[in-house]
């Protein structure tokens, strides 16, 4: 496979001839997605996927073409157009240039039986979750996924790399409430429908009958899937170089912006990652530091932030991401010592979060943001869990949450969160119990 | 292009389908951003390929191929009920499909100025002049894209359908952000999400960019000055019509989509606060709120002939006089509802995706009022427009917008300008405050084209008809 596709990329920069940078993608695998709801498999799809990028620039001046065919014709409809596009476009003063020749981490999440795995494999797992369920309706999705990654430039760069995924994640349901399971692997024998069905089915029938919280400011323990929920945020609105070149973000190198007990970095080579070890300029990922113990201490940043800001492209460009930016594949949040069990056992008067629902940033800089929690929410006295809430929407700043001082906990339940956007791309954190968290309103008005 | 089509469908049934269709979509995109005076991207996208839809036992399977011979074809039928037979070991109930006419039929959309044939340099000059424009005026950043989408449908199912469609789709945006010491306000025109249609580039024409760049740049540099918005829990909010829009969007659209409300998606998108047992009698809003789902609407941006199981467009009635009375479904769906037909809403976005429930142009028909009216009759109250910030529950019925500016209204007049105005409220008591209703000379159709749902996810086009609203009685002002 792999020397198949970099034949494609050697046939698309021959094409594109010597009078022109150019820079090729090619992505082919398979992604099968089978959805279950009300018990059942409703859902069950497959994609033989195949992408072709390429990038050309004229003397500066910059287009890209997008196409699915790499026969004869297709790769010459995608030159000609490309090439046609950039000769009428002006100089683009930003343009960084291409890659230059640089091996690749040699990091590979993949599993061939995940690349191979046949919808009775997702049906299994379903089946499982569904009989964990106790008789609960359940709905969800078992997905796997394998990407083989081929990049080629006209300054000799050569990678390819390959990445499996696979997601098990649903909810089971009671009359008056949802709870919900997560599992995701680069290996899909690595899930446990029974565990992810069971899990979900306990958060289900604790939070069933939940009565209402008066809004307000509370503590809260907040589980994997909600951090990662907040990763995101901080990432593309400060950890992005983008951003901190438009005076957009909150991030300021050397500062102590965050607790102590915070340390973040994006890492493709971390044993749970998921993805390939390049972006789609060609530019090897390495460890970006991005907190270091409270301290905002790096960047995520691609050739075209790189070259204005004076700093080296971290390897995170996303084919079109567009004005956004560089954006980081593989965040990990570095996992305490206290089991997530121990940390309830701390909190005074809080809330036990299980996931977040419909977040949307108000304002950039401070990273305010509004939304909802989702699959289960409880009371927490003087460490115990008392009763279930109805779920709440929250309008917090993220940055604030996690300051210097208003860390209380971080859990040792380091785990990776696939979802609805996972990709080829998914992050990893902990619980955190966190001292303060502005609740702004009940679900109900 | 039929030929694979039949082909691929014909080699379902051979593998046990009970039903099947497929879908050959041949589509060009193009999309191009300039930033600060300088066009920065420019990429033009082809697809070709081809899905099939097999229907066994109580659910669908889908293969997806960008392989397009008449081998590749079969082979993608036959997979696509191999993966639909795979689902019986956790099935349920079969899943029927409500009848609709096997029509052989072409439609397109009017175009007057094909947008892929206008010249990439004028285009070019377009985004560059205006943001060239907003950061001469005060912004920081200034930015400003078009997209243009061009599609040709091939659809044949093993009831007879045999339709092509070709529908074009463009539109365009701009904004300027600009920095203070602590905060950063963003003024979008002619809203957050552009405006889009199944139109040519006269779409384009018409938005008038370059007469609002300047105004847009100076009213973000205002907002860094102008107060907060007060926090207040009952106030009277006069709402502008593009953040309407996305009212009716978040808080009916998806509401009344009936894989919602049949729990398909309860595990992500989420359910709906909707009890179909009360449909026909449910209070939604006020008598005056009537909303209608009608892709067949000229220009606007969820328009088509037939949906993506050859469905014909047709409008439906969702709420009548306040009462909700219809439902987003397909033919599955609506089997299963015990409706007689297909709301004809059911699209994929690509070939590679299984067709699903979407909104076509979900909006408000227009009232009497003018905003000038709702603004002179208002003696306490905030007026909100351009959509910011976006939060739903996953029942559709508790939200908290947001929007890029606003205005106090005193005595029947607009006063001071205000920043960061958000309120929140309940579904149907907030669409029950609703007063008062722009008229049809507001009436626009506004056109989102990033409407996520589904797994594998899916991007949707969808149209909202939207007039100004006033509403009694809301919480406005809620802060981090």
């Amino acid at each position: 496979m792999s020397d198949q596709l970099l034949d494609i990329c050697e046939r698309v920069l021959a094409r594109a001839g010597t009078n022109v940078e150019a820079e090729v993608t090619i992505t082919v695998g398979t992604d099968a997605l089978t959805r279950f709801a009300t018990s059942f498999i409703h859902q069950n799809v497959a994609d033989a996927a195949r992408r072709t990028h390429l990038r050309v620039a004229l003397d500066g001046r910059v287009a890209e073409s997008v196409g699915n065919q790499t026969d004869g014709d297709g790769i010459e409809r995608l030159v000609r157009s490309a090439i046609e596009a950039a000769a009428l476009r002006p100089i683009d003063p930003g343009w960084p240039g291409l890659a230059a020749p640089t091996s690749a981490p040699s990091v590979e999440h993949w599993d061939d039986a995940t690349a191979q795995a046949e919808p009775a494999e997702r049906a299994e797992r379903i089946g499982a979750f569904v009989r964990a369920a106790g008789g609960l309706e359940t709905a969800g999705f078992c997905s796997t996924a394998g990407e083989t990654v081929a990049f080629g430039n006209t300054l000799g760069q050569r990678l390819v790399g390959r990445t499996t995924s696979a997601i098990l994640d649903g909810i089971a349901r009671t009359t008056t409430s949802d709870g919900s399971g997560h599992a995701a692997s680069v290996r899909l024998a690595d899930l446990d429908g029974d565990a992810v069905g069971s899990e979900a089915t306990r958060r289900a029938r604790e939070s069933a009958e939940a009565g209402d919280l008066e809004p307000g400011r509370y503590e809260v323990l907040l589980s994997p899937s909600c951090v990662v929920n907040m990763l995101g945020f901080l990432a593309m609105h400060g950890f992005n170089a983008r951003a901190v070149e438009e005076g957009r973000s909150f991030a300021r190198i050397g500062e102590a912006q965050f607790d102590p007990s915070i340390s973040l970095a994006d890492d493709v080579a971390h044993p749970m990652a998921v993805g390939i070890p390049f972006d789609a300029e060609g530019t090897p990922k390495r460890r970006v530091e991005l907190v270091k113990q409270g301290i905002t201490s790096g960047l995520i940043h691609d050739r075209r932030t790189a070259k204005a800001l004076g700093a080296e492209s971290t390897g995170n460009a996303v084919s079109g991401a567009g004005p956004w930016g560089a954006l980081p594949a593989n965040l990990v949040m570095e996992g305490g010592s206290v089991s997530p069990e121990d940390l309830v056992g701390g909190v005074e008067l809080g809330l036990l979060v299980t996931d977040f629902w419909y977040t949307r940033i108000l304002d950039p800089r401070t990273q305010v943001v509004t939304g909802l929690t989702r699959n289960g929410v409880w009371l927490v006295e003087d460490g115990r869990i008392v009763r279930p809430v109805t779920n709440l929407r929250f309008t917090q700043s993220f940055l604030e949450a996690l300051g210097p001082g208003n860390v209380r906990g971080v859990g040792s339940d380091l785990t990776l969160v696939g979802g609805a956007t996972f990709g080829v791309g998914a992050h990893v954190a902990p619980s955190l119990h966190l001292a303060s968290w502005n609740f702004t309103g009940g679900a109900k008005g | 292009m039929f030929d694979y089509a039949e082909a691929a469908v014909e080699a379902a049934l051979a593998a046990g389908a009970r039903y099947a269709d497929a879908r050959v979509m041949d589509r060009r995109h193009e999309a191009m951003g300039a930033r600060n005076g300088e066009v920065e991207e420019l990429t033009q996208e082809a697809s070709v390929g081809m899905g099939v839809r097999a229907l066994i036992g109580s659910g669908w399977g889908f293969f997806s191929t960008s392989d397009l011979t008449t081998a590749s074809a079969r082979r993608a039928g036959a997979q696509a009920a191999a993966i639909a037979s795979a689902s019986a070991s956790v099935s349920g109930p079969a899943l029927e499909l409500t009848p609709v006419e096997a029509r052989q039929d072409t439609w397109a959309n009017d175009v007057r100025e094909d947008p892929l044939s206008v010249p990439l340099a004028e285009k070019g000059d377009l985004l560059s002049n205006v943001t060239r424009t907003m950061k001469e005026h005060g912004a920081d950043v200034a930015l400003a894209g078009y997209d243009a989408w061009d599609t040709t449908k091939w659809f044949a199912s093993s009831e007879g359908h045999r339709i092509g469609q070709h529908i074009v789709e463009c539109g365009a945006q701009m904004n300027a952000t600009v920095n203070g010491e602590r905060e950063t306000q963003r003024r979008s025109y002619p809203g957050i999400r552009g405006q889009y249609g199944t139109r040519g580039w006269e779409l384009v024409r018409e938005l008038d960019l370059p007469g609002n760049a300047a105004r847009i740049a100076e009213e973000a540099r205002q907002l860094l000055s102008a107060p907060e918005c007060p926090s207040r829990d009952v106030t009277d909010l006069i709402i502008g019509s593009e953040q309407m829009a996305l009212q009716i969007h978040e808080s009916v659209g998806h509401a009344v989509e009936l894989d919602r409300i049949l729990g398909w998606e309860a595990a992500f998108a989420g359910t709906s606060w909707l009890d179909l047992g009360r449909i026909g009698s449910l209070r939604f809003g006020s008598d005056l709120m009537n909303v209608t789902a009608d892709a067949t609407l000229p220009g606007a941006l969820g328009s088509f002939g037939y949906d993506d199981e050859g469905t014909p467009a047709h409008p439906v009635d969702i709420v009548r006089d306040g009462i909700w009375v219809g439902v987003l479904s397909g033919r599955d769906s609506a089997a299963l509802a015990g409706l007689r037909s297909s709301g004809g809403a059911v699209r994929a976005d690509g070939y590679n995706r299984l067709p699903m429930v979407r909104m076509t142009n979900v909006g408000l028909l227009p009232g009497t009022s003018s905003l000038e009216e709702m603004i002179a009759a208002t003696d306490d109250g905030i007026l909100m427009d351009t959509n910011r910030s976006w939060s739903i529950d996953d029942k559709r019925l508790n939200f908290q917008f947001g929007c890029e500016i606003g205005w106090e209204i005193k005595n029947g007049k607009r006063g001071r300008m205000i920043k960061n105005p958000t309120y929140t409220g309940i579904g149907p008591r907030f669409w029950g405050s609703l007063d008062m209703l722009g008229n049809e000379s507001e009436w626009t159709f506004w056109g989102t084209p990033n409407c996520g749902k589904g797994q594998p996810g899916q991007i949707g086009h969808t149209g909202h008809p939207s007039v100004p609203c006033r509403f009694r009685g809301v919480r406005v002002g809620v802060r981090g």
